[in-house]
C-alpha cells in the first residue's frame, strides 16, 4: 500500500498510463479551461466536450487492459481529468472485481468454480493450479501468473472455464480447460479458435433465435440479411410506434431477464414520457451463474440483437441506445464493434436509419466485474460512472432512467424476439408457447446430463421433455435436484419432470424461470457444496449498500458453512429459524432483487432436505 | 406518481395503521407517522441530509407493494394504506436491527437505538462467537464483526470503523449535502464495504479540511473528536457531569450555532443543532475544533 508520507494526488502516472488514459479522455489540457496559443500565451478557452463522468469505467478497464492495474498514480490523474474527487474514483474502481488496484501479474487467471464447473471438475483444476502458481491470489505482482476463484463465466456448458486478463493484451475465455497446461498454451501461442457448445436442434418447431447460431458468419451483415435479417425493422418503420407497440401487446412478449415484466408496457411508457431524450438500454451483464444464452446471442447473432434494440430505439423514441455487456465477454464485444461499424457504414445506424427520418447509434460499455450490475438501476448507476449499486425504486427506469431520463432496458433475449415478433406477426408468434407464456425461451442446461448445451424449446415444454433434449441423464445415474433459474432461483426435486416450463406454470411450484439457467444435479454430484457456492456467491456479490443484504448474506453464508460441516449452533431446529429470520428480512427489506432472492435456492434446499440434519440426500 | 415540486398547502390524505392523516403534499411516509404521533426508528436518515434509504430500520408495510418500503423515502401518494406495526414490519426492523448489533459496536450509539433493540426484541447473540473482521471464509461457529484498529492519524478527531454500520451519512456531509470536500466514499463491496479515502491514505494526505460535519452527523460514535476518544479510553468519559451551553461561533459573520460540552470546565467536543437556518447543524474546522485556544489560555506560551 502507501508509504506513510507519499500524496497519492502528488504522484506522477508514468508515460504508458498517460497514454491510455489520453487515448479515452483526449491529450492533457483539453477540458481544463485553458490552452495555449502558437506564441505560447495562455488563454481561457470553453472545454469542447467536457468529459462526463460516464468516462470513469471505460478508463479504469482501458488501463486495466493495457497496463495491467490500476495505479494510484493513473487514478489520481484520471480523477483530475474528470474533476472526480479521487475518494470518489477510488470508491468507483473498489468496486470492480476485474479491476486491480494493487499490482497485479502479468497474467490473472479467474477460475470458475459455480455450480456447473464445480460438476464438471473445476476442484480438480484449481489444486493442479495452486501446484503449478501457488496459492490463490498470493504473490500478485511477482508471478508471472495468478489465479483466483471466480463466479459463473457464462460457459457453463463447457466447464470448467476459466477467464484470462492480460497486461498489454486483451483477455479472453477459455472452456474444457483441463489443466494449466491448457492456460498456459493459450497464453504463449494466443487462445485457441472459439468453440461452440451444444445447440439443440429440432424440426418439431422453430427455433428462431437460435437458427443462425453457428451456420451464418456472424460478421457478415449480408449473411443476415439473406436469412431474412431486417426485415422486422423494415416492418417496423412501416408500422409506425403505436402498431410496434400493438404487435408487441398482442404477441404477449414478457421479459427474458427474470422478472417478466410485459416488454409493450414498459416501452409504451417510455414512448409517452416526456421528458427528452431517451434511452434504450441492453442489458448484457448475463452473470446469473449457470446462464450463457446472451453470450451465444452476441457472439454468434449480433446482427438480430442489434436489429431488435433498433426497433427499440424507433420505437420508444430514443435515438441513443446503450449496450451494457459483462467486462468477461471480451469475443461479444468484438462481434457488436465489428457489426456497428458495419451498421453505421451501410445506413442502418446513424443519422438516418435506413433513409427515414430517425436517427439512432449504439455504443457499447463494457463491465468492470459485478453481477449486481446486472440489475437494471445499478447498470445505469455503472454505466454512469458511479459504484454500481442499486437505486431505490420508485421511480421506475421508465421514468427515470440512465441519466435520469426515461429509459428502456430490456434483456438481451428479449431483445432478439423482437424482430421475429416482426416478421412472423404476432398471430404466428403466440402460436408458438402457452397462452402465459407466448414464444421460445432459451434454456442454458447444464451439469449432469449427457449433452449440455442451449435449448430453444416453446414455453410450456416439460423438464423432462428438456432433459430427454440434452441426453437425459449419465448411464447409471439417478437425479437428484434441478436449480432452475440459477443461484437466485430455487431447486426442484426429481418429481419436478412434469413441470411445464412457463412462466405461470413454475411459480405454481414456488420455482421461478429466471434468467433461464437449468442446472442438474444427479446422486453423484454434492448438492451441499452447491449450497455453500451460492451462500457465497451472494456473500460476495453484494453491493453492501443496505443491511438486509450485506449482513444477511455474510450470516447466511456463516449458518451454510457450519451446517455443511455438521456444527449447527445450538439445534438444528433453530438454525432453521435463524435462516428464516435471514430470509424474511432480506426478502422484504432489501432495496434490489439480489437481497430479496439471496435465500430462496437455500430455503428450497432445507425444504428438499438437502440440508440440515439427517441430510437426507447426502 | 408524484413526481412534481410539492404545491404550497396542497395535502395528501393517508392511513397510518388504521387512522386516516392529512400531511402536505411531497411529504414522507416518516413525516405522515410522525404527523399520526407513530415513532419510526431511523437510523441512515437525518433531517439535514438527504435520503439515502439503505439501513432499511423505518421500513412500513404499503398495501399494494410486494416488498416493505423505506418510509424515510418513500412520498406519500393519495389513499396510500400503511402499517408501521405488522409483524412483517416488526421482524425486518427487529432483523436490522439483529444483524448490525451483531456486527457492529454499537455501544456509543445513541440512547434510542437501544431502546429499539431492546422494544424490537433483537437478539444479536444469536449469530455465533464475534470475530474480528475477515473477508474470508468463516470458521464454523463464528459471526464476523466488524471489528478492527481504530484509525488515530490526525490531532483533532478518530475514526472506528468497529462502529461503523455503513449508513453513508458521513459521506454525504461531505460530499453534496454539506462540506463539498469528498474526502470520503465508500469503498469495496458487500460486507466489505466500508468507508475509505482514496487507497485508504490517511486522513492527513487526504482531501480533509477538518469541518467535523462528518461526525456531527454520525449516529453511532464511529467518528469521534480525539477529546472524547482519549476520556473514554481512559475511563474519565461521563455525559452525566457534561453541561452544554449554546453561544455563536465568534470566528466570522455567519453566525453559526456551536454547542459547547463541557466537562470539568473543558470543552470537549463541540456540536450544532440541526434546527438552525444558518447551516443546519454543519460547521467548519474553527467552529468545529477552534476551542482549543479557550482552554489553553493558561498554558499557552506567549
Ligand atoms: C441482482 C440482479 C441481477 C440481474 N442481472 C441481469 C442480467 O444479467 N441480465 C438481465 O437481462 N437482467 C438482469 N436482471 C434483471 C434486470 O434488473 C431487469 O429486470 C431486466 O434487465 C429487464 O429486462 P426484461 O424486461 O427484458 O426482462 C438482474 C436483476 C437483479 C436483481
Ligand atoms: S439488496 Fe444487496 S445488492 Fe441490492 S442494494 Fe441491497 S446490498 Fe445492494
Ligand atoms: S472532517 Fe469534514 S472534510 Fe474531513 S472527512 Fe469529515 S466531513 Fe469530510
Ligand atoms: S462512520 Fe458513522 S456516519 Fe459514516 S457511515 Fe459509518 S456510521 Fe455512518
Ligand atoms: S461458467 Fe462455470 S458455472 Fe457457468
Ligand atoms: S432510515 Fe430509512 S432506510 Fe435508513
Amino acid at each position: 500500500m502507501m508509504t506513510e508520507t507519499q500524496n497519492p494526488m502528488e504522484m506522477e502516472p508514468t508515460a504508458s498510463e498517460r497514454t491510455v488514459i489520453d487515448a479515452i479522455l483526449g491529450s492533457a489540457g483539453a477540458g481544463n479551461g485553458a490552452a495555449r496559443t502558437a506564441e505560447g500565451l495562455r488563454v481561457a478557452v470553453q472545454p469542447e466536450r467536457p468529459h462526463g463522468r460516464d468516462r470513469l469505467l471505460p478508463v479504469l478497464l482501458a488501463l486495466q487492459e493495457r497496463i495491467g492495474w490500476v495505479s494510484p498514480a493513473a487514478l489520481g490523474e484520471v480523477a483530475r481529468r474528470l474533476r472526480l474527487p479521487y475518494a470518489e474514483a477510488y470508491g468507483v474502481a473498489s468496486f470492480y472485481a476485474l479491476l486491480h488496484l494493487e499490482a497485479a501479474s502479468p497474467a490473472v487467471v479467474h477460475i470458475c468454480d459455480d455450480l456447473a464447473c464445480q460438476q464438471a471438475g473445476a476442484g480438480r483444476l484449481i489444486e493442479a493450479c495452486e501446484r503449478e502458481w501457488g496459492p490463490e491470489g498470493a504473490g500478485e505482482g511477482e508471478r508471472a501468473v495468478a489465479w483466483h476463484r471466480s463466479p459463473c463465466l457464462g460457459r457453463c456448458a463447457e466447464g470448467p472455464a476459466v477467464f484470462v486478463q492480460r497486461s498489454g493484451a486483451s483477455s479472453f475465455g477459455l472452456g474444457a480447460v483441463e489443466t494449466p497446461a491448457t492456460v498456459m498454451q493459450s497464453l504463449e501461442e494466443g487462445p485457441r479458435p472459439e468453440s461452440l457448445p451444444f445447440i439443440y436442434r429440432t424440426d418439431r418447431h422453430p427455433q428462431p433465435l437460435t437458427e443462425r447460431m453457428g451456420r451464418l458468419d456472424p460478421t457478415s451483415l449480408d449473411a443476415y440479411r439473406a436469412a431474412g435479417g431486417y426485415s422486422g425493422l423494415r416492418r417496423a418503420l412501416a408500422l409506425g410506434r403505436e402498431g410496434v407497440l400493438r404487435e408487441l401487446k398482442e404477441a404477449r412478449l414478457l421479459g427474458r431477464g427474470g422478472a417478466a415484466f410485459p416488454t409493450a408496457a414498459k416501452w409504451e411508457a417510455v414512448a409517452k414520457s416526456p421528458d427528452l431524450p431517451r434511452y434504450v438500454v441492453l442489458n448484457a451483464d448475463e452473470s446469473e451463474p449457470g446462464t450463457f444464452k446472451d453470450r451465444l446471442l452476441l457472439e454468434q447473432d449480433p446482427y438480430a440483437v442489434l436489429e431488435g434494440l433498433t426497433i427499440a430505439g424507433w420505437t420508444v423514441g430514443a435515438s441513443k441506445g446503450y449496450i451494457f455487456l459483462r467486462g468477461e465477454y471480451p469475443l461479444a464485444r468484438a462481434r457488436l464493434e465489428t457489426a456497428i461499424a458495419t451498421l453505421r457504414e451501410r445506413g442502418y445506424l446513424g443519422e438516418s436509419v435506413l433513409g427515414e427520418p430517425f436517427a439512432f447509434d449504439v455504443e457499447v460499455r463494457s463491465g468492470g466485474g459485478a453481477y449486481v450490475c446486472g440489475e437494471e438501476t445499478a447498470l445505469f448507476n455503472a454505466i454512469e460512472g458511479k459504484r454500481g449499486e442499486p437505486r431505490n425504486k420508485p421511480p421506475f427506469p421508465t421514468v427515470h432512467g440512465l441519466f435520469g431520463r426515461p429509459t428502456a432496458v430490456n434483456n438481451v433475449e428479449t431483445i432478439a424476439n423482437v424482430p421475429v415478433i416482426l416478421r412472423l406477426g404476432a398471430a404466428a408468434y403466440t402460436s408458438l408457447g402457452t397462452a402465459d407464456s407466448t414464444g421460445t425461451r432459451l434454456f442454458c442446461v447444464s451439469g449432469a446430463v449427457g449433452r449440455p448445451g442451449l435449448f430453444e424449446v416453446p414455453f410450456g415444454t416439460t423438464l423432462g421433455e428438456l432433459l430427454q433434449a440434452a441426453g437425459g441423464l449419465r448411464p447409471g445415474r439417478s437425479l437428484k435436484a434441478i436449480l432452475l433459474g440459477g443461484a437466485a432461483g430455487s431447486f426442484v426435486g426429481a418429481d419436478s419432470l412434469d413441470l411445464p416450463l412457463s412462466f405461470a406454470a413454475v411459480r405454481t411450484r414456488g420455482a421461478t424461470l429466471g434468467s433461464g439457467a437449468v442446472i442438474v444435479f444427479d446422486d453423484a454430484s454434492d448438492l451441499r457444496e452447491a449450497v455453500r457456492r451460492i451462500a457465497r456467491f451472494f456473500r460476495q456479490e453484494s453491493c453492501g449498500q443496505c443491511v438486509p443484504c450485506r449482513v444477511g448474506t455474510e450470516r447466511q453464508w456463516e449458518l451454510v458453512e457450519r451446517v455443511v460441516a455438521g456444527r449447527p449452533l445450538t439445534s438444528w431446529h433453530e438454525e432453521r429459524e435463524r435462516h428464516r429470520d435471514l430470509a424474511a428480512v432480506m426478502r422484504d427489506a432489501s432495496i434490489c432483487g439480489l437481497g430479496q432472492t439471496a435465500a430462496n435456492a437455500i430455503e428450497s434446499a432445507w425444504a428438499l432436505g438437502f440440508l440440515g440434519e439427517g441430510e437426507a440426500v447426502q | 406518481m408524484n413526481r412534481g415540486a410539492a404545491v404550497e398547502g396542497r395535502t395528501v390524505t393517508v392511513s397510518i395503521d388504521g387512522r386516516p392523516v392529512e400531511v402536505e403534499e411531497g411529504s414522507t411516509i416518516r413525516e405522515a407517522c410522525v404527523a399520526a404521533g407513530v415513532e419510526v426508528p431511523t437510523l441512515c436518515y437525518l433531517e439535514n441530509l438527504a435520503p439515502v434509504n439503505v439501513c432499511r430500520v423505518c421500513v412500513v408495510e404499503l398495501e399494494g407493494s410486494r416488498a416493505l418500503v423505506p418510509s424515510c423515502s418513500r412520498k406519500v401518494e393519495p389513499g396510500m394504506q400503511v402499517r408501521t406495526d405488522s409483524p412483517r414490519v416488526r421482524q425486518s426492523r427487529r432483523m436490522v436491527l439483529e444483524l448490525l448489533a451483531s456486527a457492529t459496536d454499537l455501544s456509543a450509539a445513541g440512547e434510542e437505538v437501544h431502546r429499539w433493540i431492546e422494544a424490537y426484541g433483537a437478539e444479536p447473540d444469536r449469530w455465533g462467537e464475534p470475530a474480528p473482521y475477515t473477508a474470508d471464509a468463516p470458521t464454523p461457529g463464528s459471526a464476523v464483526t466488524l471489528e478492527q484498529p481504530v484509525k488515530v492519524d490526525n490531532p483533532l478527531y478518530v475514526r472506528d470503523y468497529s462502529r461503523c454500520i455503513l449508513c453513508y451519512k458521513c459521506v454525504e456531509a461531505c460530499g453534496d449535502q454539506a462540506q463539498f470536500t469528498f474526502a470520503i466514499a465508500v469503498a469495496g463491496r458487500g460486507f466489505d464495504a466500508h468507508i475509505s479515502t482514496e487507497y485508504d491514505v490517511k486522513l492527513p494526505e487526504s482531501a480533509c479540511v477538518y469541518c467535523g460535519n462528518c461526525i456531527g452527523v454520525c449516529p453511532t460514535g464511529a467518528l469521534m473528536f480525539r477529546s472524547e476518544y482519549e476520556m473514554r479510553e481512559a475511563g474519565t468519559w461521563d455525559p452525566q457531569r457534561q453541561t452544554v451551553t449554546d453561544t455563536i461561533c465568534p470566528y466570522c459573520g455567519v453566525g453559526c450555532t456551536l454547542e459547547l460540552h463541557v466537562q470539568d470546565n473543558r470543552i470537549v467536543k463541540v456540536t450544532s443543532p440541526l434546527d438552525r437556518e444558518v447551516t443546519r447543524g454543519h460547521l467548519c474546522v474553527k467552529g468545529r475544533f477552534g476551542f482549543e485556544f479557550v482552554q489553553d489560555r493558561g498554558s499557552a506560551t506567549p
